[in-house]
């Protein structure tokens, strides 16, 4: 259920893009969208109050160091009129069993807000891609039928790949083909139930692996900048590029406290 | 995954379970016995929370279903507990108002009885005899994930939120705590605060600085108190003791002076008596040697 944030009117969501991460490996969409958020100095509308997901709390995230900094919790809702662009960031994993009504929360409010489109940042097992996966760009997309009228286009001028279907039974059954995410969360469920309910959606994602995901987090932001243009595109130099983005200060430390002196 | 010399390792990952996909896929084709196993267990983990005679009367006749309520402080644990029976219990007199009761896999009880109402219960609600609204909770079993949100959901629809303020007061090992230090350098136990948009009094120690953040029942009560605009506070003190600990207990004094609690708590002459008497019932005497 979206709760807007203590006096404020009901944000005009109407006509906006969501960007939304799927819990995925190596949280490479969380952290994506930690990027845009930063970046854009996105302001919070509103929590997407669930009993799905984890239940977490911390200082905000995104404020400078040493500021008197305000609650942030699980889920919460960003918004940048000047871009219509929305986001939902959610900072916990799904509670086991949960899945299933947390699609169905999110989809019914994509639906009452009138979201202009959806778009899923998501990624998924690097070591389980098959052999024409394995060549070229790790990102993919994938595009709801109603979404492939608008943005169909767009993909083909960007050179960009559309997630392949796979032979689930590779030996067994060589015709039967589908699409599999692995490690990819809600990705597929939730984007097989837009596809029903007539949802304009799009999904990116980047062939990982678990560990450091702060590269794949700049890549798999830099792909979605290629198509919605949120942040100037510099040149194509690739460090050029992630300097752009704003690291928030909160990805400090991201491998745990300092070491005893003593051991030197 | 196959690794250069052929071995295969299984991948974990942090961020999902690939359990949690296959049954995705599989639950369509669930039959009528497993979804019946499904559904007692879901009842079976569901959160009971009962009022006692006095006040249940008042939550189901009134207009509001809901009873005046102006402080709840809630402690997370055993030493947190252990800190409202020596410095808040033990001033001024209380009776036992209500609990809540939840059953998950760390319970070694059997199930729960719905309705029924006891003070042996891990979960319970205390009110102040001469101000009613004073609503106090020690919490010392474990409330798993999936319960927390109901808990709140059930626990607080029963108050009156206008005047309300929250304080919760828990415990976490100092390992989990992030800072550019190490660790073994920081003075423990020590407490960190964390409250929400609502409340604008000073807190008594330092605020929790990120990345730390926070889980479990505290995190779901902070939650919940942001999303519903109360005034809320969590006091966490980080300790290195796992058991219950009379030095972790006393951190949690800097809190006593905090306007929330000071109303209703005092050191009286006696606390430190209590402090030895609670954590010296708790420990297992060894008669290795005796």
């Amino acid at each position: 259920m979206f709760v807007p944030c203590a006096g404020l009117p009901p944000p005009q969501l109407r006509g906006c893009t969501l960007t939304l991460p799927a819990v995925s490996v190596g949280n490479v969409g969380q952290l994506a969208v930690d990027l845009i958020i930063s970046t854009l100095k996105m302001v919070k509308v509103g929590y997407f109050h669930t009993d799905c997901l984890v239940p977490m709390a911390g200082s905000d995230p995104y404020a400078d160091l040493g500021a008197n900094s305000k609650l942030s919790i699980n889920a919460e809702v960003y918004l940048l009129p000047d871009k219509k662009l929305a986001v939902l960031q959610i900072r916990s994993p799904l509670i086991k069993n949960k899945a299933k009504s947390f699609r169905q929360a999110l989809i019914s409010w994509i639906k009452r807000s009138e979201f202009a489109q959806v778009i899923l940042l998501s990624s998924s097992h690097a070591y389980q891609r098959d052999d024409q996966q394995l060549l070229g760009t790790p990102f993919r997309y994938l595009l709801t039928p109603a979404m492939q009228s608008c943005a169909g286009n767009a993909m083909h001028e960007l050179h960009w790949k559309e997630m392949e279907k796979v032979v689930p039974y590779p030996g067994v059954n060589e015709t039967e083909k589908r699409i599999i995410i692995p490690g990819g969360g809600i990705t597929k469920s939730l984007y097989s139930d837009s596809c029903a309910e007539g949802i304009h959606m799009a999904v990116l994602l980047k062939f990982c692996s678990e560990g450091d995901n702060i590269l794949d987090a700049f890549g798999l932001v830099n792909y979605l900048n290629e198509w919605l243009q949120l942040v100037d595109q510099s040149s194509g130099d690739s460090t050029a590029t992630s300097t752009k983005w704003k690291i928030p200060n909160s990805w400090r430390l991201l491998f745990g406290s300092g070491l005893p002196p003593a051991l030197f | 995954m196959a690794t250069f010399f052929g071995e295969v390792v299984p991948v974990f990952s942090r961020a999902v379970d690939d359990d949690d996909e296959e049954e995705e896929e599989e639950v369509t084709e669930e039959n009528e016995e497993d979804l019946a196993i499904r559904r007692e267990l879901e009842r079976q983990r569901e959160v009971h929370v009962s009022w006692n005679s006095e006040i249940s009367p008042s939550v189901e006749t009134s207009n509001v279903k809901r009873f005046p309520c102006s402080h709840f402080v809630l402690a997370v644990g055993h030493n947190a507990a252990g800190f409202l029976s020596t410095y808040v219990l033990n001033s001024g007199r209380w009776e036992v108002a209500g609990s809540a009761k939840v059953w998950n896999e760390r319970c070694t009880k059997s199930n729960p009885r719905p309705g029924s109402l006891s003070t042996d219960s891990s979960c319970v609600f205390y009110r102040m005899v001469s101000d009613p609204t004073i609503l106090v909770c020690q919490c010392t079993s474990h409330v798993a994930e999936d319960q927390q949100f109901q808990w709140c959901e059930k626990v607080f629809s029963c108050m009156e939120k206008t005047h309300l303020k929250v304080t919760v007061l828990s415990t976490c090992p100092v390992a989990s705590y992030k800072t550019t230090e190490s660790v073994f350098t920081l003075p423990v136990p020590f407490l960190k605060a964390l409250s929400t948009m609502e409340f604008t009094q000073e807190t008594s120690c330092s605020r929790l600085e990120q990345p730390n953040i926070v889980d479990g029942l505290p995190a779901a009560v902070l939650s919940y108190c942001q999303v519903w605009q109360i005034p809320a506070v969590l006091y966490q003190c980080y300790t290195d003791a796992i058991k219950l600990d009379s030095i972790t207990i006393d951190a949690f004094r800097p809190v006593l002076s905090h306007q929330n609690l000071c109303s209703f708590s005092t050191e009286t002459s006696n606390s430190e008596e209590i402090l030895k008497k609670i954590v010296t019932s708790e420990e297992i005497q060894s008669n290795l040697y005796t």
